[in-house]
């Protein structure tokens, strides 16, 4: 792996008036998971967001399988075989489970029903409630809902804005038990998370942000076992 | 005491009326559902969309007339539907682009639309009047009566008599299909799968790569084929006249928030809610009462709560009701 699928390159930008990012650099190679942590107001959903599109970058780029993206919006960048599943408000409540998932496959005009159907084997429970409305579910389950849409494009990289958010903790091991499946199919993986520790130990690379700028760099394990950052950030 | 008299009396004068202004109110409210899930406003410009729908049915009725065309015993308006919703799809595209469409880029508070639809209302209110002045104008022909009261009598030997017009017939038939159509195509097809997504959740639709623009087409499209179906029944049924359509405007309302604003299925059963409630508090009930009650206790007043002209205080009250006590409707809808 000399070239990463996704990087999005000494990013400096904010959404209009100061800077939140300096100069940060996030980078996820093929099938695996890259983690961002950091305080709260660290600029990590910011710095996501802006791989994605949604803030303008004053400096840096954003480069997709070696294509530079800096120019397109999130929509186009979805075309492009990017995935993303938002903190919040990530599905259609009111449409059942099969439908968020036909929904997340709208700019496909092939047929998708393969692509349903390994999210099915991915999240079995999706399956038996696929008539049901998707607003009815529980949270972990709207998180499956979340994820099986994002995933119905069949994006080389998956994004998660704090997929754990809000769940209980088993449910949370769970869902880090599914990404990793994920991952292991080759789609690659960036994410935001708050519970630090756990997402460390299942990346392959994790990105300590402080202030909108890169902290720490390493190994998710590496990170664990760094004195500096587990006083710091992992609370000793 | 004559229950099966009661029965005539109170289907003839009160059900199927009801029935057929309820589905007249359904088709509008169901605009004005669709409308506000996707554009995220209150359409004042609706009732007197429907008139200038409406206007183009008749225009067009009255040309295959002049024609010699006719398919009796149907009225040959139902053959200038089609024409009248080109008409309408036409004029509410135009001010889309010409009005909502500049609201929408700048994103512009709903109250904002609201205004913006009040000064359409005006424009379409005026133009229909240029084209139909303020009088009415019946458009009506083909068969008059299904069967008679007269037919009734005979057939069944009973006191009171029963009759059902055409219109109220072909009114209810049609709504019934064109509910059925819509909720196909809400549930089955791409497109409508599309609208209720937008509905749903805006940003989530633009991440999955559902057009806005083409939403709010497919929306305004649907909506003028709703209205012009809608007017049209309702001309058949009650004649045409401009301030008529304008005063439609009320129940239509309080029908979609009765029901909850956003849900059809809410939208269908508020017309309906608000058609009986109108027609039963209107109603003098004296005929009926007399049926049922024993000899010497017959009604000696008309029993009727509210005088017809007051119909329409019915339909406020509920409206006020709603939003007092539950301003989600019934189906649980959006607040307006």
């Amino acid at each position: 792996m000399d070239k990463p699928v996704l990087i999005g390159d000494a990013m400096t930008g904010g959404y209009g008036g100061a800077d939140i990012l300096h100069d940060c650099t996030i980078a996820v190679d093929k099938g695996q998971i890259a983690v961002i942590v950091g305080p709260n107001g660290a600029g990590k959903s910011t710095a996501m967001k802006a791989v994605f599109g949604m803030l303008k970058l004053r400096k840096g780029a954003v480069r997709l399988n070696g294509e530079d993206i800096t120019a397109l919006t999130p929509q186009a960048r979805v075309a492009k075989g990017m995935g993303f599943v938002p903190q919040t408000s990530n599905i259609f409540p009111s449409m059942s489970v099969e439908e968020n998932l036909e929904m997340g496959a709208f700019i496909r005009h092939d047929d998708f029903r393969d692509t349903i159907e390994q999210v099915y084997e991915l999240f079995p429970i999706l399956r038996d409630k696929r008539r049901q409305a998707a607003g009815e579910l529980s949270g972990g389950q709207r998180q499956q809902v979340a994820v099986g849409r994002a995933l119905m494009t069949k994006p080389s990289v998956l994004m998660l804005d704090e997929p754990t958010a809000g769940v209980s903790p088993i449910v949370m091991d769970e869902l880090f038990d599914r990404i990793i499946e994920i991952a292991r199919t080759g789609i690659s993986i960036l994410m935001v998370e708050q519970n630090a520790r756990q997402a460390l130990e299942i990346a392959d690379k994790g990105y300590v942000l402080v202030q909108g700028a890169n902290r720490y760099t390493d190994t998710g394990s590496a990170l664990l076992a760094d004195p500096d950052v587990r006083k710091s950030f992992l609370g000793g | 005491m004559e229950p099966l008299n009661a029965l005539v009396s109170v289907t003839n004068f009160m059900l199927i009326p009801a029935l057929a202004y309820g589905s007249q109110l359904a088709l509008g409210a169901l605009g004005i559902t669709l409308i506000y899930s996707i554009l995220r406003f209150a359409h004042f410009a609706h009732g007197d969309t429907m008139a200038i729908g409406t206007a183009a049915v008749i225009g067009g009725t009255f040309f295959l007339q002049a024609q010699g065309v006719s398919i009796h015993p149907l009225p040959t308006a139902l053959l200038a539907i089609p024409f009248g919703m080109l008409v309408l799809i036409g004029y509410l595209l135009i001010t889309d682009r010409l009005v909502y469409r500049y609201y929408r880029r700048v994103k512009a508070k709903p109250m904002i639309f609201v205004m913006a639809s009040l000064g359409v209302m005006f424009v379409t209110n005026g133009i229909t009047r240029l084209f139909m002045g303020v009088g009415e104008t019946r458009f009506e022909d083909g068969e008059r009566f299904i069967f008679s009261v007269r037919d009734f009598r005979e057939y069944t030997g009973l006191a009171e008599g029963m009759a059902l017009r055409s219109s109220q017939a072909i009114t209810i038939i049609t709504a019934l299909v064109v509910m059925v159509i819509l909720f196909w195509f809400l549930n089955r097809t791409r497109a409508g799968k599309s609208m209720r997504a937008y509905s749903d959740n805006e940003d989530l639709a633009l991440l999955s790569g559902i057009n806005p623009e083409r939403v709010v087409i497919i929306t305004w499209v649907i909506t003028a084929m709703l209205l012009v179906t809608a007017g049209t029944l309702y001309g058949l049924d009650k004649g045409f006249r401009p301030f008529n359509y304008f005063q439609l405007l009320l129940p239509m309302f309080a029908a979609a928030i009765l029901g909850g604003l956003g849900s059809p299925v809410g939208a269908i059963v508020g017309a309906y809610i608000v058609a009986f409630a109108e027609m039963g508090v209107t109603y003098a009930w004296r005929r009926v009462f007399t049926y049922l009650m024993p000899e010497g206790l017959e009604p000696t007043s008309m029993m009727q709560l509210l005088p017809v002209d007051y119909k329409f205080a019915v339909t406020f009250a509920i409206l006020v009701i709603v939003l007092l006590f539950r301003p989600t409707g019934i189906f649980k809808g959006k607040v307006l």
